[in-house]
Parts: C-alpha cells; structure tokens; sequence
C-alpha cells in the first residue's frame, strides 16, 4: 500500500513571467516534509500544483498507487487540503459544510458521524452555527476537518498555523503526526516554528 | 479508492449546497426577482391600455423580460464560489462535470422559480389572451430550461473574468438566441394560433434539440473554464 | 505573400471590378438593375464572415486541445477578419436593400444572420479584453467561441421560420435565378477577395509573432534560466 507523488520538472508561467521552473520531487508514504521559501516565492503556487488545483505549465504531477498512476477523480479522493485563501462557505453552518464535502464526496455517513467527528476538534457545541461567527483557529479546526473527512492519504498544508495562537499550534501538529503515521504530509511555510514539521523537500526562492 | 462518486451524486450535492446558501442569502432570487417585478410593472404602466398592443409584441416581450432577469441572476452561482473564496475547495472535491451539472440543475429551478412569479403578473397586467394553456405552459418551461441551457456555461466564463461588470449579458445574448426567438413564435402560437399545437411543434422540437447540442458542448468546455 | 502575388491580387480585384461596373449589363428582375451589380461584391463577403467564423470555431477547438498560442492568435485573427467582412457585407447588403424595396432592412435571415454574427464576434472581443492574463483569455474566449458556434448554427437553421411568419418574406433573389454573367464576375471577385482575406490574415499573424518574441524578450532576465520550459 504505498503512495507516492512525483513531480517531473514541474513550472509555471503567468503571462511569460515564470513563478516556478523545473521543481522535481519525489515523496514516498509515510512522512512529512516542507516546502520552504520567502513570501511571494511560490510556496502556495507549488501546493496547489501538488493538489491538482492548478495545471502545470510546464512538467507533470503524477501520483502513484502500487506503481499505478492515479486518475484526476481518484487524485480528488486522494487529496485533502488546508489553506488560508480556501475558504469554506461561510452561510452555512459546521454541520452544513461538513455535510456537503462528505456528502461530494460520496460517503455514506449519517448527521451522527458527523457530529462526533466535530466533537473531535471541539466544535460539537457550534454544530449549528453558521461559520461567519467562527474565530480563526475554529474555521481552522473545521478545515483540517473537511480536508480529512474522506481520509486521504495525502494532506496539504499551506502556512497551517498563521494566525494561530499556541493551542492551534498544538492542533496542527497533532493532526500532521497522526496524519505522518500512513500519509504523506506536506507543509508550504515560512514560519520558523513550522519548519521541523517535516523534512525539506524543496526550497523556493533566492 | 472504494468510494465511488458518480458525477450525478456529486451534482445532487452541489445542487442541494448552491440553494442553502442562496436561500440564506437571496442574492440571486432577489436580483431575479425583483427585476422581472419592476420590468413587469414598468411594461404594465407603460403600455396601459394593453388591448392597443399586438400579441407578438407582448409575447416578445415577456420573454426579453425573462431573458434579462436570468442575466440579472444566473452567472450568481458561480461568482459567488469566485468571491467568497470556495471555489478552491470545491475543484478539489467535485468533478468539473459534477460542478457544471449541480448549478445548471440551479440555474433551471431559479429560472422556473422565476416564470413561476413573472408570467402570471405579466398575463395578468398585460392582459395576454391564452388560447392553449397547456401548450403556454410547455412552452414556459421548455424555454426557461432552455434559457437556463444557454447561459450556464457563459456565467462559469464571466465568474472568471477580471472585470464582470455587463458582461454576462452581452456574452449571453448570442447564446440565448436561438431559444429566445423559437420561444417567443411558440408564445405567440400558444396565444392566438386556432392550430397552436401544429405550429408549435417545431418550436419545441428546436428547444429540445437546442438544449441536446448545448448541455454536452457546455460539458466538453467546461473543464477548460473551470481549471486554472 | 509575395510582392508578385500581392500586384496580381490587386490587379486582379481592380480588374473584377471595372468588369462589373462596365462591362456587366444591368441586372434584369430588379427594381435598380445598375445597383444590383452590389450583388457580385456582396455575396463574397458574406461566404468569407461565415468562413471565417468556421476558423475560429476550428483555432478554438484547437487551443483548448494544444494549448499553443499561436492557436489562439489564430482564432482571434479569424475573428477580427470575419467582423470586417461581416460589415461589408452588411453595408453592401443594406445599400442594396435601399435600392431594391426602398429601406435598408429588412429581416430578411440571411442579413439577419450576418448581424448575429457581427454580435457574437462583437461579445467574442469584449470578453477578451475583459481576461488580462494571457492564457486565461485565450482558454475563455476558445471556451466561449465553442459555445457560441452551435448557438449560431441554431441560429441560422430556425432564423428563416421565424423570419417567414413573423414578417413577410423578402425573397434575396436565388442564387440559381442569376445570369451566368454575375455569376462568374461574382466568383472572380469571390478568388480575389480570398486572396486578400488570407494575405491579411499571415500579415496579423506576422505582427503577432513579432509582439510575442518581443514580450518574451522583454520579461526574460539573464540569469533566469528557462530550462525545459517551451517557448
């Protein structure tokens, strides 16, 4: 049962400006690593290039299962990701939300899965509250929630703990450990605190 | 991998997602709406006595009233994933064919949501003379769906457009046509025709045949306007 | 195209036309039998928008499958040319109107058609000046191109059942119905405008070509090395 991902050379240009050129990689489940580098470097660009967000210009991202390359649909079930520009849908309440990408996703659970997974992260009691009331580290813990839901193997992580105080921290390094322990684990940051996360992949910038 | 979601399941989500967020919000409904209303209204006043007016050119009309409240409304389910920063999440969940199929199924029940409230009022003020109520009602719902066919795929290109503005109508114009026009001659079959049916047919059948060829064209490119 | 080429084009159109102004008798059947030599211009115009339509549907589809810019500048060109032909056909065509039933439009579907196409291009610029980004215009715009082709293939096919019972019907003299005279003059100046239309169309190719190497050059720093992307 292992996963990998490879990156071949990957870039991408916007309007004949270069964001990222030639970036190889290769990770084996299980681990964790990071992806280092400067604001404005291209740490998040990178991160969504690897999740499948964004089409390379130049390059390829393959994942492999056993060897075998993965489709674009097994790649979405494959892929849970965090980031502070993915938001959820703030009308909605946790429940909602948590419904909604459970429910995409095609798993069978019930309103009663779902709240216990949300009593998980400590937000059982705002079930039903819509989500534009949250704080930042509850709209954290309700992310690192939706990016796991389904239990992908591989975890994407962008600047995870910015604008955390010190139990968010906590929480996402006891996500990444548990998540270190099957998965692969990857982590774009420039924050100091963050960078023993996992070991550097790749370093972007001067 | 054993979870298998099938595009229709994922389109049912996003579908049952799009109307909790909009009947939380009502951006869509209420810009829809409440343009048919006033244009409605407006036309109403302004055309006072209706008797004066030809059928054509109240059966052309309503459907110029209805094709610009879609503009007002129908590109809303997609830039609202734009501005409110979800779109990201939801590429990494569902299928570029789920997504396209989910808010097409909106954009139809917004658009029989507004027939629903505009083509009564408009019968009403306008005082149309409806010969083949079941015939009118085919048609109503044959050409809002249609409508709706046309200008799905056109909203997902605005929504990813730097600079939005008016140009979801002038993209959509061209689209809609085709439909615009067989539904406005079907009305006015509906409305006056002794035979209605017969001249009617092949208006439907063009509607039909319309949203066959739209929907699978707007599949084929939408992936291309939904991935970066 | 070649200098040779160019003067025999121009001497060649320049020939089509004295020919239809001088030599062609007056058109039987019609109301101002000396303005419906128009026709010969007219028609030729009108088969080069619809040309050109059909080429950007193709240097769309094309984009979308290859992702070269150069397709995409294809299908923009055709464009541009396929307005500018779509307005002299409707120009010719209006003044031929005039002359014939005394008011410059009619509904007739052809026209009609032509206008709609003329629309479609019209929202086919203003979306690509809408998307700044390079790629993202052109991923847009062929998106939106292959959606508007079929909308106007509906267009055109239902435009003349509409058209007949919503007004009474202007028959644009058949084709078939022409003297073999006009006929030919029509398809000389048809080959001469065709020449045209595809010298236009590598000159804007050209000037493309060019402002790509140009911003490519400008936006490269020395020591950025580009390796393995293509250009």
């Amino acid at each position: 049962m292992s996963w990998q991902i490879v990156l071949r050379r990957v870039g991408k240009v916007y309007d004949e400006r270069p964001v990222l050129w030639d970036i190889s990689a290769k990770v084996t489940a299980p681990g964790a690593w990071t992806i280092l580098g400067p604001n404005g470097s291209g740490k998040s660009t990178l991160l969504k290039l690897i999740a499948g967000l964004l089409t390379p210009t130049d390059g390829e991202v393959v994942y492999l299962h056993n060897g075998e390359r993965l489709t674009a649909q097994q790649r979405r079930q494959a892929v849970g990701m965090v980031a502070p520009d993915m938001a959820l849908y703030r009308p909605l309440t946790a429940l909602e939300n948590l419904r909604f990408f459970a429910r995409a996703r095609g798993l069978p659970v019930q309103d009663n899965d779902l709240l216990s997974l949300l009593e998980q992260v400590q937000l059982r009691a705002q079930a039903h509250d819509p989500i534009a009331t949250f704080s930042t580290g509850m709209v954290q813990r309700l992310k690192v929630l939706t990016a796991l839901v389904h239990r992908p193997p591989v975890l994407l992580l962008d600047e995870p703990g910015s604008n955390l105080d010190e139990a968010g921290m906590g929480f996402v390094r006891h996500i990444i450990r548990e998540q270190m322990k099957d998965g692969i684990v990857i982590v774009a940051t420039n924050d100091t605190r963050e960078m023993d996360y996992g070991e550097p992949l790749i370093r972007l910038g001067a | 991998m054993s979870r298998s979601s099938g595009w229709a399941r994922e389109a049912i989500a996003v579908f049952a997602k799009d109307w909790l967020v909009e009947l939380r919000t009502r951006v869509a409904l209420g810009a829809v709406v409440l343009f048919a209303f006033t244009s409605v209204v407006a036309s109403g006043f302004a055309l006072e006595p209706p008797s004066g007016v030809p059928a054509e050119v109240k059966a052309s009309l309503l459907w110029v009233i209805l094709f610009f409240a879609a503009v007002a409304g129908l590109s809303r389910v997609f830039v609202v994933e734009e501005e409110t920063r979800t779109a990201d999440a939801l590429r990494l969940t569902v299928s570029p064919a789920g997504v396209f199929v989910g808010k097409l199924a909106f954009n139809t029940v917004l658009m029989c949501l507004l027939c629903a409230v505009t083509v009564p009022l408009y019968l009403l003020l306008l005082e149309a003379p409806v010969r083949h109520w079941n015939l009118f009602v085919v048609v109503v719902v044959l050409g809002s769906m249609a409508l709706a066919c046309a200008t799905t795929a056109v909203g997902a290109i605005v929504a990813k457009a730097t600079t939005r503005g008016a140009l979801f109508g002038v993209l959509a114009f061209p689209v809609a046509l085709p439909p615009l026009l067989v539904a406005i001659h079907a009305t006015k079959a509906a409305w006056v025709s002794e035979n209605g049916w017969r001249v009617a047919t092949g208006d439907l059948q063009v509607l039909t045949g319309f949203m066959l060829v739209i929907v699978p064209a707007s599949l084929l490119v939408f992936e291309h306007i939904w991935s970066e | 195209m070649s200098n040779i080429a160019k003067a025999l084009t121009g001497v060649w159109i320049a020939g089509v036309i004295a020919v239809a102004f001088l030599w062609l008798p007056p058109a039987q059947g019609f109301r101002s039998p000396e303005a419906a030599r128009i026709v010969v211009f007219h028609v030729p115009c009108a088969i080069l928008t619809f040309v050109a339509f059909l080429l950007n549907a193709a240097y769309s589809w094309g984009y979308l499958r290859t992702r070269e810019p150069l397709t995409d500048a294809k299908a923009n060109i055709a464009a541009e040319l396929g307005m500018l032909f779509a307005v002299l056909a409707t120009v010719t065509g209006s003044l031929f109107a005039l002359e014939q039933w005394g008011s410059a439009w009619n509904w007739d579907p052809r026209e009609t058609s032509i206008v709609m196409l003329m629309l479609v291009y019209a929202a086919y610029f203003v979306l690509r000046g809408a998307v700044e980004e390079r790629t993202k215009r052109a991923r847009l715009s062929a998106a939106y191109a292959l959606l508007a082709f079929p909308a106007m293939v509906f267009l055109i096919w239902i435009l003349p059942r509409i058209v007949e019972s919503l007004h009474p019907s202007n028959t644009l003299f058949s084709r078939s119905g022409l003297d073999p005279m006009y006929r030919l003059t029509l398809w000389s100046f048809f080959a001469g405008l065709l020449a045209v239309f595809v010298w236009m169309f590598r000159l804007r190719l050209r000037v493309e070509i060019a402002e790509t190497r140009l911003r490519q050059q400008m936006s490269c720093e020395p020591e950025t090395t580009l390796t393995g992307a293509k250009r």
